[in-house]
């Protein structure tokens, strides 16, 4: 699984996707990948997922937007 | 009483007086009353005491307030004023006047119009509009939250404040209403359908706005906007006025939170905090795993080097073989110190990372062993072939296989 969404990368990703694919990595990591390149690809791609996961959380910055009133319709037609 | 001439009793006016004054004021009856009149004749000499007379069209009462009592009296007096007024029963002997020590006041029509609350609560209550299997939760991390109250109250600052220092990473979409007057109603109602129309739409909805008077609040009281919050397919939050303020959109709402503030806290449950330990959390458990295989692909190695025996260059090939040992072991007790130091923050993590890449590990010692024939990673004995290429930090070598296998 980790190893398919390998090919997004990592900067396209908002939070939820790269701290989903995150928890994802580690548990394969954790799971005993089958071979060294795989390990180490598992372990770069997580350490680039927590990089990106982190930026995020650094420039996290509250938008605020207030909706228009205009083309609203008058008092009692809606 | 002194008994007379002809042996009638006779009262004094003072003695008079007191019994009137005991009268009246043991009755319980007295002593706890309101009373529905119009206020006249207010004044304020400068003891500070407020004077004035409760009057309907049959009798009039005097009424006294102590300045103490007045800053705490509930209502601004004025002559005309109808109102309800609360205290007890008490006699001034030396007025012969019995007068309402007042401790209390509310406008009358306040009284009406909680009694309009009262009876628009049950009907809608009857309705099962405020059940409570109607509420729905809220999401744990909304990405987007909606806000209907006033463009320019102190409400909305509250709440923008509190959702910027609990959860940034969100999107704050205000549609603006205003939140007192008759125009209210009708506005809040379309502001929650703008946001329920809007694209995306918000995943909660915050209806807010700040203290005020039973009238001030009254537009939250409006039976439209009841059914607007409970059609809402978004979840709603209503923090209208403050803790012991109660409106019907409180009841209808999803969820009731005390004030505005409180509000924007319900409906970020999942703070910035939380996601950030979350992200460490996630980083400790990668880098713990990472070492752990580097532990165990040590011992293999090692393992698998110590039953092969190489020719020449044998001298050359010896040293290598005994340096992967001595590496195995160091690798493995440096894994385990490093993970017991592994409090430290996340600066210079990326230095750390460099130790760990398993590239590196080949500095150390480790060689990678491969078969020539298919290039497959020699791991176990029953894998090694006659002819091996053995990878070392700055190259590989060739080397044939000779000996047992064990």
């Amino acid at each position: 699984m980790a190893k398919k969404s390998a090919s997004r990368s990592v900067d396209e990703l908002d939070y939820e996707a790269a701290f989903r694919e995150l928890q994802e990595v580690v548990a394969s990591l954790e799971g005993e990948p089958e071979s060294l390149e795989e390990a180490m690809a598992l372990f770069e791609r997580g350490q680039a997922l927590v990089k990106r996961c982190t930026q995020l959380l650094e420039k996290a910055e509250l938008k605020v937007k207030q909706l228009s009133t205009a083309g609203e319709a008058p008092p009692g037609e809606e | 009483m002194q008994p007379t001439l002809f042996g009638t009793l006779q009262w004094t006016v003072s003695s008079l007086t007191r019994y009137i004054r005991e009268a009246l004021e043991s009755d319980a009856q007295l002593q706890d009353v309101w009373v529905r009149g119009e206020v006249s004749n207010l004044s304020r000499p400068p003891s500070g005491h407020l004077y004035f007379t409760l009057k309907d069209s049959g009798a009039s009462l005097r009424c006294v307030v102590w300045r103490s009592g007045v800053s705490k009296l509930g209502a601004e007096l004025h002559d005309g004023l109808a109102v309800a007024a609360h205290g007890r029963i008490g006699v001034y002997e030396g007025g012969g006047q019995y007068q309402l020590y007042t401790d209390g006041v509310h406008a009358a029509g306040e009284g009406e119009l909680y009694q309009e609350f009262l009876r628009r609560k049950s009907a809608l209550e009857a309705e099962g509009l405020f059940a409570a299997e109607r509420k729905r939760q809220l999401p744990g991390l909304p990405r987007r939250i909606g806000i209907v109250t006033s463009p320019t109250g102190a409400a909305l600052q509250d709440v923008l404040n509190t959702l910027g220092r609990r959860m940034p990473m969100l999107e704050a979409n205000i549609a603006p209403s205003q939140v007192q007057g008759t125009e209210a109603p009708a506005q809040l109602i379309r502001a929650l359908e703008r946001l329920n129309r809007s694209t995306p739409p918000p995943d909660v909805i915050l209806l807010v706005r700040g203290g005020g008077s039973i009238e001030d609040l009254w537009a939250f009281n409006d039976e439209g906007l009841v059914r607007a919050v409970v059609k809402s397919a978004v979840p709603v939050v209503a923090g209208v006025g403050h803790e012991t303020d109660f409106t019907l959109v409180d009841f209808a709402a999803d969820v009731r939170a005390p004030t505005p503030t409180a509000a924007a806290e319900v409906a970020t449950p999942t703070t910035l905090d939380q996601m950030v330990g979350a992200a460490e959390d996630s980083r400790l458990r990668l880098e713990s795993a990472i070492m752990e295989l580097m532990g165990g692909l040590g011992s293999m190695v090692t393992g698998a080097a110590q039953t092969l025996q190489f020719r020449s260059p044998a001298s050359r090939i010896r040293n290598d073989l005994q340096r992967v040992d001595e590496s195995g072991r160091r690798i493995e007790s440096a894994a385990r110190q490093w993970v017991k130091l592994r409090a430290e923050a996340l600066d210079g993590w990326g230095r750390r990372l460099e130790a760990l890449s398993p590239l590196s590990v080949l500095g150390r010692g480790y060689a990678v062993v491969t078969r020539q024939e298919d290039g497959a990673i020699v791991r176990k004995v029953a894998q090694a072939q006659d002819r091996i290429s053995v990878r070392v930090s700055d190259g590989s070598f060739e080397a044939e296989v000779g000996g047992e296998r064990a």
